[in-house]
């Protein structure tokens, strides 16, 4: 059940803290990603970011670093191109085009291939102590601004036209909204990989938003999936070396459905 | 070596890996732009997006049960957009059942990805599943794309006027008797094969470029829908014969004799065709207001 | 088999509800509905937010299955679509590759399989369904990019076009400003005299309706009534309907209901969604 070095050894001690914090981060920033319906952003802005990394990776940066940019950039993009109802389209494009810079970059840059399977599946025996810094103060930064924007984004959320009417600036909103999702997708993306970080966002958020019966039960049931989904995981891909982005959805698709169940 | 090589390189028209990235480019891409539309117009580009991206789930999967890649695409794609359909019926709902269902089904990759890595060789097999390249397919497989993408186009026309009528005006349509639910779902059909054909042929990230880039360019541009459809299988096939012209090209480019890959390409003609279109359409009001 | 009676005083029922009841799940939301309508008439739906109005249009519409009773038009035997739906307003993408004619065309033909070919006729009767709704002259205009009424009165051209015997409206004047709401109901007042067609249009205000509906159908919490203006706009009669006391006030040709906590029928009316 709980083999040595579970909780002892250096690196699964980084994978326990940095995991937790981007548990925790996901259910809170997946709370208004489901409450937008803004699914394909929050997979859009990780699985963009990877690019960073690669990027990074070829002129020798740190690949947090190029992530945290490529996220940023990523966001900023849809937000710039845009129409309104159709994120969708600007979501997919600027996605797309962030995978073919990501294409270019391993190209030109002999990128060593198991650097990038761990950047895009994720690798819990990977996570450096410095790493666990770097996730840490994004963390800490993204919940900062989720604290600080949390009821004018609540209001905009569920009833665009008040928000506008408060006068609430629409568009600040969403770019901010954006820059949340890339806070945690830089946090998220070098434990869980670019892959599958966005299953954080989504799966523990929408069971929770299925249950909860107001926004901050919602909040903290989101949280709760996504810490337990974590630790889960964290523990099972210590017992198999399986990678732990597998665990991580899998245990994201059966909390969902589970909600569904309890619901009906 | 001339200058003109950087932009029209020798050799080009005869080299065979050339002749089967276009004509597979081209046939992939009539029926991307094609259905492109639909997704669009129903706002289903996510939808359209994860279906391309599961499609290393079913290529992974393929490879360890030993069978042909194209039924591992097709499995992929028909689970995935059988789930979206049953698990999301308002469209809300639909986008988070997508990525769900989308996020497990990468991370079976994941796990499909790494079981290859450890009980086989092939350790450059998960980068090709995962960013293919569209002048490493088989000349074998041309009989296939033909057949899938006379499929996804035969369903399209079938369907075309229940389609659009369930599209632009559901209710209506519905009272109409016209059974909107059962048109979606062959609409998703033409879609996972359009879709899958796609990454298996073009990689994952074309099958997303193709599909949304053409579409939106040409849906924006066009007024009627049937000018839309033929607009956006006409650009989508102009996107795809630039990325492979300027891909071929760069081989003379920095670092030399490398060769820059066609997805980089593809993906960015795709969204400066967008932005283009966006930028026409706005010269085109302000013309038309200022005539006023 | 049943066997219609051919034999009928005229005019013909063109609506027949019996014992009409629909549930969402377990909660009755229109119960123990009995109303005829004759061909030709103007009907007002009219009740407060929530009351069963949009619920009464889908069923007869088709979208919802009734879950007792029994719903019958017998004056449309033999056409093929007995109810012309005009849903309640929605917004399209303005980037939408479709012009008014397009949405009109596929009220024509849109259940059939493939493509509609171009062709003479089809295209005169999109210009005579647009032309009955005032919009000659807007057939190539981007669908999106109509204004509201204008949008509702193509949706109106797209029922008609299918040679409807009801046409139903739900709530096609909410969010629109006075004068465009008073077009559409010129319209739709032409459309029923001059087609013979018969109208069923659901509104929170009744007031824009006063001068041409025929009667009207009052729906409180499920329970509907129909009569005439006099006849149902009546203290007695509403106090019954909701169930505790309103007042009814008449101030220059205007009809107030006091009282009513969900939506007083002032004229400013409710944004209903
Ligand atoms: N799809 C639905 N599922 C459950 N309840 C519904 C649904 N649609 C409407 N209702 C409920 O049925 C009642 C009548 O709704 P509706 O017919 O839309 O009223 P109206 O159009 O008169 O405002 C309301 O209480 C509403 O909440
Ligand atoms: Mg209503």
């Amino acid at each position: 059940m709980f083999p040595p070095g579970l909780f002892t050894l250096q690196f699964m001690q980084n994978a326990w803290i940095a995991g937790t914090a981007i548990a925790i981060i996901g259910g809170i920033v997946g709370f208004f990603v489901v409450l937008r319906g803004a699914t394909f952003v929050a997979h859009a802005v990780p699985r963009a970011s990877f690019a960073g990394a690669a990027g990074a990776a070829v002129v020798g940066q740190s690949s947090v670093l190029g992530l945290g940019t490529f996220a940023v950039l990523s966001a900023l993009g849809i937000a710039s191109i845009s129409r309104e109802r159709r994120h969708g389209v600007a979501t997919a494009l600027i996605l797309a085009a962030a995978l073919g810079l990501g294409d270019l970059f391993l190209t030109i840059g002999h990128v060593y291939a198991p650097a990038v399977f761990a950047l895009l599946f994720g690798q819990i025996v990977g996570i450096s102590t410095h790493d666990v810094r770097a996730v840490l103060i994004v963390s800490v930064i993204t919940v900062v601004l989720f604290a600080a924007a949390f009821r004018p984004l609540l209001l905009q959320s569920v009833s665009p036209h008040v928000a506008e009417a408060h006068g609430f600036w629409t568009r600040g909103l969403e770019i901010l909204f954006l820059l949340l999702v890339s806070g945690a997708a830089a946090a998220m993306v070098p434990v869980v990989g670019a892959l599958l970080a966005f299953s954080l966002m989504v799966g523990p958020a929408a069971a929770g938003s299925i249950l909860g019966k107001s926004p901050l039960q919602a909040l903290a049931w989101s949280v709760a999936f996504g810490v337990l989904s974590l630790w889960l995981s964290v523990w099972l891909a210590y017992l198999t070396f399986w990678p732990i982005g597998f665990y991580v959805s899998g245990f994201c698709l059966l909390f969902y459905f589970a909600a569904r169940l309890i619901k009906r | 070596m001339t200058w003109y090589q950087y932009i029209w390189a020798p050799g080009i028209w005869g080299n065979p890996a050339v002749h089967t990235a276009w004509t597979a480019g081209t046939l992939v891409a009539l029926a991307s732009g094609t259905v492109g539309v639909f997704v669009v117009m129903r706002g289903q580009s996510f939808t359209g997006h994860a279906l391309g991206d599961v499609g290393s789930t079913g290529a992974a999967g393929a490879f360890l049960a030993g069978v042909g890649a194209l039924w591992g695409f097709l499995a992929a794609g028909a689970v995935t957009g059988g789930s979206i359909e049953w698990l999301g019926r308002r469209v809300r709902e639909r986008d988070i059942a997508t990525g769900v269902v989308m996020a497990f089904m990468l991370g079976l990759s994941a796990l499909f990805l790494y079981l290859v890595s450890i009980y086989t060789n092939a350790s450059n097999a998960p980068m090709a599943i995962l960013f293919g390249s569209l002048f490493t397919v088989s000349p074998s497989l041309q009989p296939a794309l033909l057949g899938l993408s006379i499929a996804a186009l035969a369903i399209l026309a079938l369907i075309y006027r229940p389609l659009l009528f369930s599209t632009a005006t559901p209710e209506v349509a519905q009272s109409r008797g016209i059974p909107v639910r059962l048109v979606g779902l062959a609409f998703m059909l033409a879609l996972v094969v359009a879709a899958e054909e796609a990454a298996l042929a073009v990689g994952a990230i074309l099958s997303t470029a193709l599909l949304i880039g053409p579409a939106a360019t040409a849906a924006r541009m066009a007024r009627r829908p049937g000018m839309a459809v033929l607009l956006a299988a006409g650009l989508a096939v102009g996107n795809i014969w630039l990325g492979i012209l300027l891909a071929y090209d760069s081989y003379w480019w920095p670092p030399i004799h490398t060769g820059w890959p066609v997805s980089f390409f593809v993906t960015v003609v795709s969204l400066g065709m967008y932005a283009a279109g966006g930028l026409i359409q706005r010269v085109r009001t302000t013309v038309r207001e200022g005539g006023r | 088999m049943k066997i219609e009676q051919t034999v009928q005083t005229t005019p013909q029922a063109a609506l027949e509800i019996t014992d009409l009841g629909v549930a969402y799940e377990s909660t009755w939301v229109l119960d123990h509905i009995d109303l005829t309508v004759k061909q030709g008439e103007f009907i007002g739906i009219i009740g407060p937010n929530g009351a069963g109005k949009s619920t009464l249009l889908k069923t007869l519409a088709g979208l919802i299955r009734p879950s007792r009773g029994e719903i019958r038009f017998p004056a449309a035997r033999g056409r093929r679509h007995p109810v012309g739906y005009v849903p309640q307003r929605f917004d399209l993408d303005p980037d939408l590759p479709l012009r008014a004619r397009d949405l009109v065309g596929l009220g024509l033909d849109g259940h059939r399989w493939g493509f509609a070919w171009p062709n003479a006729q089809r295209g005169r009767k999109i210009e005579q369904a647009l032309a009955q709704v005032d919009l000659t002259g807007f057939a190539d205009h981007p669908a999106g990019k109509l204004s509201g009424g204008q949008l509702q009165r193509v949706l109106i051209a797209q029922a008609l076009v299918s040679d409807p015997e009801l046409l139903l409206l739900d709530e096609p004047l909410s969010s629109l400003d006075l004068a465009s709401a008073q077009t559409v109901v010129d319209v739709v007042h032409r459309v029923s005299q001059n087609l013979g067609v018969t109208v069923l249009l659901v509104t929170h205000d009744m007031n824009p309706l006063l001068p041409v509906m025929d009667r009207l159908i009052y729906v409180v919490n499920g329970q509907a009534v129909i009569g005439t203006v006099d006849q149902v706009v009546q203290k007695d009669v509403l106090d019954k309907l909701y169930g505790y006391d309103v007042e009814v006030l008449r101030l220059h040709g205007r009809i107030l209901v006091v009282g009513d906590e969900t939506a007083s029928g002032d004229a400013a009316g409710f944004e209903h969604r």
